[in-house]
Order: C-alpha cells, then sequence, then structure tokens
C-alpha cells in the first residue's frame, strides 16, 4: 500500500501535542519500557504498534499523564502532564469503554458530555457548543441516530459515537486506543475510511494504538513499533522494506515482531 | 391554603403532606437517577441507616434530630465516598460497613434515650399526615437545593456517573463530583426522611427511575419520567392512605412499586409494537 501524503497542516495551536524522551518503566522490577522516545507533530498521524505485553498501554498512560516514568521526560503540548490542565485539546476514545447503561442514554447526550472539558464543567453550554456536537455527530454518520439509545446501537457505530464524543471537544491531539479490537472487517473498512476523512476535516494529530495495522495502513503518516524498545520508527514505506507490508493479516505481525531483536 | 383543592386534599393536613410529599417525589428522583446509573442504588438505604443514629443523637441531646441527622449522614457519606475512592475496601462492602454501623449506633442511642417512642417511629417509617409547617419549610429548602444544584451540574454528572474513567481523562472533576453526589444523596435522605421514613426513603430515590428506565429512551427522558412517577406515586399514596385508613409512607412507596410492575409489562409488550412500526 502507498505511503501517504502527509496531511495538511493548518493553522494548530503552539506546541507538540505529545513528546516523550528516553522513558523507562517498570512493574515490580520487570522492564516494561526501556529508552522510549517518542513524538507526534502537530496534524500527524501515527500508529504505535506492538504485540500484546509489548507495553503499549503502559506507554500510553504515561503518555497521557495517568503514570508517571521512572525516568525520562514527557511533554504534552509543550507541558509537565502534572500540571497539563487544558485536557480538551486531546480527544482521548478508550480501547473499551466503561459505559454504564442502566439508564438510556442518547448519541447526542453522550457527546455532549465531550463538550464539557472545553466548556468547563460548570458553565452551561452555548449555541455554539450545540453547533460543535451537532458537527461531531454527523461526522461521524450518525446523524440520524442522534436521538437514538446508545445501548441499542451495533458496535461499530458505539465506537463512532465515542470518536464523536473525543471530537465534540475540537481536540489538536486524537488518542484511539485499539479502536477496531472487536469489530468485523466490514466495520474496520468503513472505520478506516471516516477516520481518514475526519482527520483532513478535523485536521487534528492522531496517535492510534493497535496490535494490527491493517485496518489503518493506507493513511498512517508514520508507524512506531514497540517492543519494550522502539523496534522501528519510520513511514508506513520503509516498514515494507524492512520486508513487513502494512496490509498483512493482524497475526503476521506479531510473527514478524518475534524475528525482530 | 384554602379549599382550591379537591377531595381529599381540601383539609390542611392533607394539603401539608401534599406539598412536602411532593417535594419528595421530585427531589428523590433526581438524586436516584445518578445514583442507578453508577450502580449504587442501595447508597440510599446504607446512608439512611446513618441518619438514623443521628436523629437517636438528636432525640438523645434534645436537639431538633433534622440537623443531627444531616450532619452523620453527610459525614457516613463522605466515608463511604473516600473509602470507595481509595479503593480500600469494595463498594457494597463499604455500604455494609456503613449499613450496620449507623443502624447499631442508632440503637444504642435511642435506647439511651428512653427506648423506642413515637418520636423515633415517625422517622423509622414516615408519617407525612402529621408533617409541620416548620418541617415543610425545611423539606422545601432542602428539597431546591438539591434540585438546583444538580439541574445547573447536570451534565458533568452525567458524564462521571456514566463513564468515569473517560470523565478523568478528559479532565472532568470526577472525585469532586462524587463527592458532591454523595452529600446530596445524604442531604436527600434527611429531607425525605420525615415523610416516607427512614426505611423506604431509598426506594423513593429508586423506584421511579427503575420505572422511568422501561420506558424512556434517554437521560433526559428518564428524569422527567421519574419525576413524573415520583410525584403520581406521591398523590396515588395519599389518596390511598385517606380511603383505606393505611399508613401514608408504606402506601406512597407500594404506589410506586405498582407503576414499576405496570412498566415492566408494558415494556415487554412495546417491542413487537415498535418493531411493527419500523416496518410500517
Amino acid at each position: 500500500m502507498a505511503a501517504p501524503e502527509a496531511s495538511a497542516s493548518g493553522p494548530v495551536s503552539t506546541g507538540v501535542p505529545l513528546d516523550a524522551e528516553g522513558v523507562w518503566f517498570g512493574y515490580d522490577r520487570t522492564p516494561v519500557l526501556q529508552d522510549v522516545s517518542l513524538r507526534v507533530a502537530p496534524g500527524e498521524f501515527l500508529a504505535l504498534v506492538g504485540p500484546n505485553g509489548s507495553g503499549k498501554s503502559t506507554l500510553l498512560r504515561i503518555l497521557l499523564g495517568s503514570l508517571r516514568p521512572e525516568r525520562g521526560t514527557v511533554r504534552i503540548f509543550g507541558m509537565d502532564p502534572a500540571s497539563f490542565d487544558a485536557r480538551w485539546r486531546i480527544g482521548y476514545v478508550p480501547q473499551r469503554p466503561t459505559l454504564a447503561s442502566e439508564v438510556p442514554a442518547t448519541v447526542e447526550e453522550i457527546v455532549t458530555s465531550g463538550r464539557l472539558a472545553r466548556r468547563g464543567w460548570w458553565r452551561p453550554l452555548t449555541s455554539a457548543d450545540r453547533r460543535a456536537v451537532g458537527h461531531a455527530i454527523d461526522s461521524v454518520g450518525l446523524g440520524s441516530m442522534a436521538a437514538t439509545p446508545v445501548n441499542t446501537l451495533s458496535g461499530g457505530q458505539q465506537q463512532r459515537a465515542f470518536i464523536a464524543r473525543a471530537f465534540a471537544s475540537e481536540p489538536e491531539l486524537l488518542v484511539l486506543d485499539e479502536p477496531v479490537a472487536g469489530v468485523d472487517a466490514e466495520s474496520q473498512r468503513r472505520f478506516s475510511d471516516s477516520l481518514a476523512h475526519l482527520i483532513r476535516e478535523h485536521d487534528a494529530a492522531v496517535l492510534l494504538v493497535s496490535h494490527e495495522l491493517s485496518a489503518v495502513a493506507g493513511i498512517v503518516d508514520r508507524v512506531v513499533v514497540l517492543k519494550g524498545r522502539v523496534l522501528f520508527d519510520g513511514t508506513p514505506g520503509d516498514l515494507t522494506h524492512e520486508g513487513v507490508s502494512l496490509g498483512i493479516h493482524r497475526e503476521d505481525l506479531p510473527l514478524w515482531l518475534e524475528g525482530l531483536r | 391554603m384554602t379549599g382550591t383543592l379537591s377531595f381529599p386534599f381540601e383539609v390542611g393536613f392533607m394539603q401539608r403532606a401534599l406539598v412536602a410529599g411532593l417535594a419528595v417525589g421530585v427531589f428523590a428522583p433526581v438524586i436516584g437517577i445518578f445514583l442507578v446509573q453508577k450502580r449504587l442504588s442501595l447508597m440510599g438505604d446504607g446512608i439512611g441507616h446513618v441518619a438514623f443514629a443521628g436523629v437517636g443523637a438528636g432525640l438523645l441531646l434534645s436537639v431538633w434530630p433534622i440537623w443531627t441527622a444531616l450532619a452523620f449522614a453527610v459525614a457516613g457519606a463522605l466515608a463511604v465516598d473516600w473509602l470507595r475512592a481509595r479503593r480500600r475496601v469494595a463498594g457494597d462492602v463499604a455500604l455494609a460497613l456503613l449499613f450496620y454501623s449507623g443502624i447499631a449506633l442508632g440503637v444504642v442511642l435511642v435506647s439511651l434515650g428512653g427506648g423506642m417512642n413515637a418520636g423515633v417511629l415517625t422517622y423509622l417509617f414516615g408519617q407525612p399526615l402529621t408533617v409541620k409547617p416548620s418541617e415543610i419549610a425545611v423539606i422545601l429548602a432542602l428539597g431546591a437545593a438539591i434540585t438546583l444544584t444538580m439541574w445547573t451540574l447536570r451534565r458533568s454528572m452525567f458524564a462521571v456517573v456514566t463513564d468515569e474513567e473517560w470523565s478523568r481523562a478528559a479532565g472532568l472533576p470526577v472525585d469532586g463530583m462524587n463527592s458532591l453526589l454523595a452529600v446530596l444523596t445524604a442531604v436527600a435522605i434527611v429531607a425525605a426522611m420525615r415523610i416516607v421514613g427512614i426505611l423506604l426513603v431509598a426506594a423513593m430515590m429508586v423506584l421511579p427511575v427503575a420505572s422511568a428506565q422501561l420506558l424512556a429512551r434517554s437521560f433526559r427522558g428518564t428524569l422527567a419520567v421519574a419525576v413524573i412517577v415520583g410525584s403520581g406515586s406521591v398523590v396515588a399514596g395519599l389518596t390511598a392512605a385517606w380511603f383505606w385508613d393505611i399508613a401514608p409512607s408504606g402506601a406512597i412507596v407500594l404506589s410506586a412499586a405498582f407503576v414499576f410492575a405496570i412498566a415492566s409489562i408494558a415494556k415487554r409488550a412495546a417491542p413487537r409494537s415498535l418493531r411493527q412500526e419500523e416496518h410500517a
């Protein structure tokens, strides 16, 4: 698959979304991350790939500031994660959203939550906020389902609702944790199409964490392969030269990673 | 208040019961919907038990039991929230600890104060028909504070109880919202205990919401239906109490339970008709 052209770099606010330098981390003296550096530039679409247990989730938690590295530095938009309070600048789509659904909630109600981070949790929403919410819902193709309870949607539709929630704050960085895990091939293709469209439209940088690349192979700018250490950092084209095509079946990448030491 | 209301609400004590009861019918589900979504339906019960210890303390010290119950309940609610947040104990164990310590302390304090009497029973089982204007004023003031606070913060509270992990990542004040919900739950318990009683107050928070979530298709719609069911149960319960000379607090909660039974049956019948509409 051909490497995509670099995303249009529009007027993004100052500061590199994510910048980690020489990060070390371990649980009970078992090293999980060794000297990991990772940088997401404004407007860039970066895929962080690695097999299960490669430290992806740990690295993500460090990058988002919920874990502190043992060594190394992390900057979110140039700031220390502990003092970074403009959380709306990051749109986060969790891996398996732990959504309580005792009480029905509509797509619109869920997506409106995403706007609160930007508006301020105590302030009433303005008409501009409502427009942003409506726009986020339309952009994931759920416009006709805004009033539908989320728990009656299919898995793929729910995932799109959670992406809309992340987009509602008009973030400069979208973080997607295993967005297509457990979603069928057809939904994966549709997801990748709409993701490419969304990124062009919203002009946000993207950090996509995944153990498989096939669903988004055509739209990433850069791939970082992680297995405790950074094994590869470059364009999809370069990764192809290393002997692996990005259109590979999901089982192939871990096998390839095993051989790469 | 004059006889502008129809039978049986044309007499003074029934009107006072109606005003205080309707307030409970509104503010109890307003709190309850967030507890149900958080899967903490029994939170109200646990805090009610602590409020009982406060009632015992008030009767012993000759202080108006509403104030001591409020102090005990708020302290208990914050303690449970603290235990839950620090993951020192699981949520249901924290509630059990609160239940039993609260009721045991209540029993001890009541025995020190001279044992079970009509005053104690009023708070345990509720009695809207003898509610005094001063008590109505407190119920209305606390109820208004609860309803206004929740209305102002409804979206953030919804986000936090619906998806706590995401809310934290999005920078919403998750811990503050949880503590606020715990405190307002305690306030609601104390405001409602004189009407439906400590033993039944949690029912007014949970049952109307349980009915509404079967019928509505949105959080906002569930809240609206729950408030209608809550206040409707109060009117139905007071009317039944008048005609059949039964305990009004029990009649109010049984009305709410009856609505739930009807809603479950309606729900079971509804999907078929909805599906037909979609195919039509």
